[in-house]
């Protein structure tokens, strides 16, 4: 299967219809997303898909044939992740690659209300949330633009 | 994850043709789209199918557009492309509104609406308001395409009337008059499956269907036949009552969503008609 990983072209062998996640961690080596729940409830799979945030564990890996997948390893979110490290958005870190990652999909100077729908897929049990919309909301502030420029899909 | 996925086989056709000829030919063959009912099965190894045929890089599904009158909604179109459709949200907002509350934003860029009649879960959020916009679900088999009126699509309880060979392609809505109402009761506002999900249309001809109190999704017709003859909320409120058949199950209790259902009519009607819904 031929697709474009954190900007490269690659070429894995794997099985269609293993989950995009296992094919990622031990295909790729690409350990930064996790498992949560393995049912698509908590958000700490999740990846890029042609720009689109989906939870990794529920894609066949057939479905990102010819498609662009980014992950936390090439994510290219600095700023996001400094400010999760500053404003102590990530406490045992198991969310934080996949809140990382539906995160980006936000724009510059997102709301609340912005912030909570793009990330009610993503589980923390640690924080509260409250530190992670503040680091969302410092590392996308003023004019700052989404590493990706990614289109909000809020 | 507790499948053998070496045992399972994906078929990938490059066309709707090509796909109608695998589900004649080589089938049986189970649809699978945005995967985010089927891969859960997976997870948790209750899969109970081993061959798959992917739709996914369908593009001819994904189409939005009016047909006549009629609101065409191909079956691969997302939750996502739903809350984006300026078409949708014009002609259809209770649909955007139901849109906006599935899973997390991960789930909606993935759930098609073909997926969620498909999958025929009594609580699929989407499923009372194409029975209450009098949705037609478009079903194609290698050579034949035959309509089907959405509240006789289901023959039971995750059951449908699909033949083996056939494929959802599209679902379409005539114009609907009068003001549309989605609401979802859930235990948190995102990835909740319903306790009760109701979506009503409050016009001149009522019309309110609900889910998760029964084994399919109800078209309340006493309780609309009761609004249109202005018998009163309260007589439609006890026809409601009378006419769904909730269960005690994990989410919730047979008498909560009994309660829930009335009230959510209640609401609905004493709403201010063209007031915007203050849950969307």
């Amino acid at each position: 299967m031929q697709f474009t990983l954190n900007g490269r072209e690659v070429d894995v062998a794997a099985h269609p219809m293993r989950r995009l996640l296992d094919v990622l961690r031990e295909d790729c080596e690409l350990t930064g997303t996790k498992e949560g729940c393995g049912e698509g409830e908590c958000g700490a799979c999740t990846v890029l898909v042609d720009g689109q945030a989906v939870v990794s564990c529920l894609v066949p890996f057939a479905q990102v044939d010819g498609r662009d997948v980014r992950t936390i390893e090439g994510a290219d979110a600095q700023a996001l992740q400094r400010a999760f490290m500053d404003h102590v958005g990530a406490q045992c870190g198991i969310c934080t690659p996949g809140m990382i990652m539906a995160a980006m999909s936000l724009g510059p100077d997102p709301t609340r209300r912005q912030m909570q729908e793009a990330l009610a897929g993503n589980l923390c049990r640690c924080t509260g949330y409250e530190a992670i919309y503040r680091a969302i909301a410092a590392a996308k502030r003023a004019n700052r633009r989404t590493p990706l420029g990614v289109e909000s899909v809020v | 994850m507790r499948s053998a996925v070496s045992t399972l086989e994906l078929r990938r056709p490059r066309s709707i043709r090509e796909a109608l000829t695998m589900l004649r030919d080589d089938g049986p063959l189970v649809p699978l789209a945005g995967a985010t009912d089927l891969y859960v099965a997976l997870n948790f190894g209750t899969l109970s199918a081993s061959r798959f045929l992917d739709l996914w890089p369908l593009e001819p599904l994904r189409r939005i557009e009016m047909r006549g009158d009629v609101l065409s909604l191909g079956a691969l179109v997302t939750y996502t492309s739903l809350t984006r459709s300026r078409l949708v949200r014009q002609r259809l907002p209770m649909l955007v509104d139901a849109a906006r509350v599935v899973g997390g934003i991960q789930i909606q860029n993935r759930g098609t609406i073909g997926g969620n009649i498909a999958n025929g879960s009594p609580a699929g959020d989407t499923l009372p308001v194409f029975a209450a916009a009098d949705a037609v679900v478009v079903v194609r088999s290698a050579g034949f395409e035959r309509r089907i009126a959405f509240v006789d699509f289901y023959s039971g309880y995750r059951a449908t009337v699909l033949r083996p060979d056939e494929l959802i392609v599209a679902v379409e809505v005539p114009p609907l008059q009068g003001d549309q109402w989605f609401r979802k009761v859930g235990t948190r506002a995102a990835q909740a499956i319903s306790k009760v999900v109701i979506a009503a249309v409050r016009g001149e001809s009522p019309r309110v269907a609900l889910g998760s109190v029964g084994p399919v999704v109800v078209r309340a017709r006493r309780a609309e036949r009761a609004l249109a003859a202005g018998q009163g909320i309260e007589a439609a409120v006890a026809a409601l009552q009378a006419e769904i058949a909730p269960v005690d199950d994990v989410r919730s209790t047979a008498e909560y969503r009994r309660a829930v259902a009335g009230n959510l009519l209640r609401q609905c009607w004493a709403r201010a008609a063209g007031a915007p819904n203050p849950d969307a």
